[in-house]
């Protein structure tokens, strides 16, 4: 009666398994994270971070890819935020339930589905030759804006649920109308969650390449972006154009492992903030 | 038989959800100034008559509503009614109490703000007299500043009256406001009832604790499956109730 059984072997199989998968997860990561290191960490020096590339850009920095990288994301989240967190409100606070809203967050979720690739040739299309506004900074914004928009929608949606019902309540009840009972009570409640779903998608912008390949991006560029219309260089696109374009193999590919490096290190900034700033909402929260 | 003037008059009311029939033909005159109590076994429409009176049930899509309710003589679901100036004039508080993710202070000018009310010293005057009057102010008055989740349950509930009455409602609806509380904190609220808000607000009490009732009511309504049984002054009703109904449920027959 007390001898072990096959049950029990399962279990032991099964723990075994389920851990064993774990350390090759671990593994690779460590093993990615070795390699750019042992790669790329050459390179990275405080002149690589604040200055132009010279020389074929076989010298040099890597400032201006920095500089687009980031002007990109801000660019795309000018234009995504107050869209995506609107269109999150009307979903979740406006829209009745039914099938137009069903339709609505199928066509959502299909949309943060769509290869970014697909996003950077209609990007091409509208943007850049149908608005006329040429590879730009802002056609490349918006573009990015148009991939991350759907993480957006459905972060803040998430976020706006989280808010207990008993307190639009409490606010309706007072005589506030809806929109009152929005911005005062559900936006300030959700608000950590909210950012915290933005800054993911801050982190998604400025590591994608296929949105800004047609539509911002330059190789190289001697001097920093003068405006909106102006093209970028982006972290990013500078790898790929370096592997797949420099003419000096031996400098480009270490320099191409250390940007990767810089690339890395900046969306996980990004995501790390967005981390810290969900525990101390959940340690405030009391409800 | 009730005699005094209405506040409130609750006249062939019906109330569906989609199909479900909830309120049936329910006419009832709530008096001015007094509290009147509705009691009912669960399910039996107490709670959905007591949010009609504000319409909360707007929220609500797929309820439908026949019949009216007066207050002050005027329509409540008249079609060119303000809804927000009626919910302003008709304070709520819940079964379970929801003081907002704010400090106490900012709880209670909640209500202020929205009506447009933004004069610093009008609003400190009014949060004052509010927990005054809610029997709260010694209890907070060195916290105002502290999140209102540091208070008590039972300070909590009385909070969200405070918040309700600083926009100077007429009628108070209270929804089983003490069915989420203990005892000590149970009694502090029926105390607050009866001492300071009996004779100045029209309440309505939704209720099915039946001391409860009792004690804090002048009359008493009594409703099943959503049928108004019986109405009258609360002594009248619990000593000799005119329908078996009511008698059966207060000799705890069903409920």
């Amino acid at each position: 009666m007390l001898k072990r059984n096959a049950r029990q072997l399962k279990e032991k199989v099964m723990f075994s398994l389920s851990g064993a998968s774990m350390v090759v997860v671990v593994g690779f990561l460590g093993l990615i994270i070795a390699f750019l290191v042992s790669k790329g960490a050459e390179v990275i020096n405080w002149e690589f971070l604040t200055e132009m590339p010279r020389q074929a850009m076989s010298e040099g920095g890597i400032y201006p890819a920095i500089i687009g990288t980031l002007l990109l994301a801000l660019g795309a989240i000018i234009f995504a935020v107050p869209l995506g967190i609107l269109a999150a409100i009307y979903l979740s606070e406006y829209a009745a339930e039914g099938r137009l809203k069903r339709w609505i967050r199928i066509g959502v979720n299909a949309l943060a589905g769509v290869p970014s690739v697909v996003f950077g040739l209609f990007g091409l299309a509208i943007f850049v030759i149908l608005f006329g506004f040429g590879a730009s900074l802002l056609s490349g914004s918006l573009t990015l804006g148009l991939l991350i928009l759907p993480l957006i929608i459905r972060s803040t949606e998430e976020a706006l649920k989280t808010v207990p019902n008993s307190f639009r309540e409490a606010s309706l009840g007072l005589g506030a109308t809806k929109w009152q009972t929005i911005r005062k009570v559900v936006l300030p409640t959700a608000l950590p969650n909210i950012l915290t779903g933005i800054i993911l998608a801050v982190g998604r912008a400025a590591g994608e390449t296929a949105p800004i390949l047609f539509t911002a991006t330059v190789f190289f560029m001697k001097r920093m972006p003068e405006g909106i219309m102006s093209k970028v260089m982006a972290l990013p696109y500078h790898i790929y154009a370096l592997m797949s374009e420099g003419i000096y193999p031996e400098k480009h590919t270490a320099i191409a492992y250390g940007t990767a490096l810089v690339l890395l290190g900046l969306v996980s900034l990004i995501n790390l903030t967005a981390i810290i700033l969900r525990t101390r909402a959940r340690k405030r929260k009391k409800w | 038989m009730v005699t005094t003037s209405e506040k409130l008059r609750i006249s062939d009311f019906d109330l569906w959800f989609d199909k479900a029939h909830i309120l049936k033909n329910v006419s009832l005159d709530l008096p001015d100034n007094e509290v009147t109590a509705i009691m009912g076994p669960s399910g039996c429409g107490k709670s959905t008559l007591l949010r009609a009176i504000n319409r909360m049930h707007d929220l609500t899509p797929s309820c439908r509503t026949r019949g009216d309710i007066l207050f002050d003589g005027e329509s409540i679901y008249g079609a060119d009614t303000d809804v927000y100036e009626l919910r302003k004039r008709v304070g709520m508080v819940f079964q379970c109490p929801n003081p907002f993710p704010k400090s106490v202070f900012e709880n209670v000018a909640y209500g202020l703000h929205l009506h447009g009310i933004h004069d610093k010293k009008t609003i400190a005057r009014r949060v004052e007299q509010a927990l005054h009057d809610s029997n709260l102010w010694d209890e907070v008055k060195d916290k105002l500043q502290e999140s209102a989740f540091n208070l008590s349950g039972g300070q909590q509930q009385r909070l969200c009256i405070a918040r309700a009455l600083a926009v100077k409602p007429e009628v108070l609806l209270l929804d089983e406001p003490a069915s989420a509380l203990d005892p000590h904190s149970t009694a502090r609220l029926e105390e607050l009832i009866v001492e300071q808000l009996r004779g100045k607000y029209t309440i309505v009490i939704v209720t099915h604790n039946l001391q409860q009732a009792a004690r804090v009511s002048t009359h008493t309504a009594f409703l099943m499956l959503g049928e108004l049984v019986e109405f009258g002054i609360t002594d009248e009703v619990f000593t000799a109730p005119e329908d078996e109904r009511t008698e059966n449920y207060l000799r705890g027959i069903f409920g």
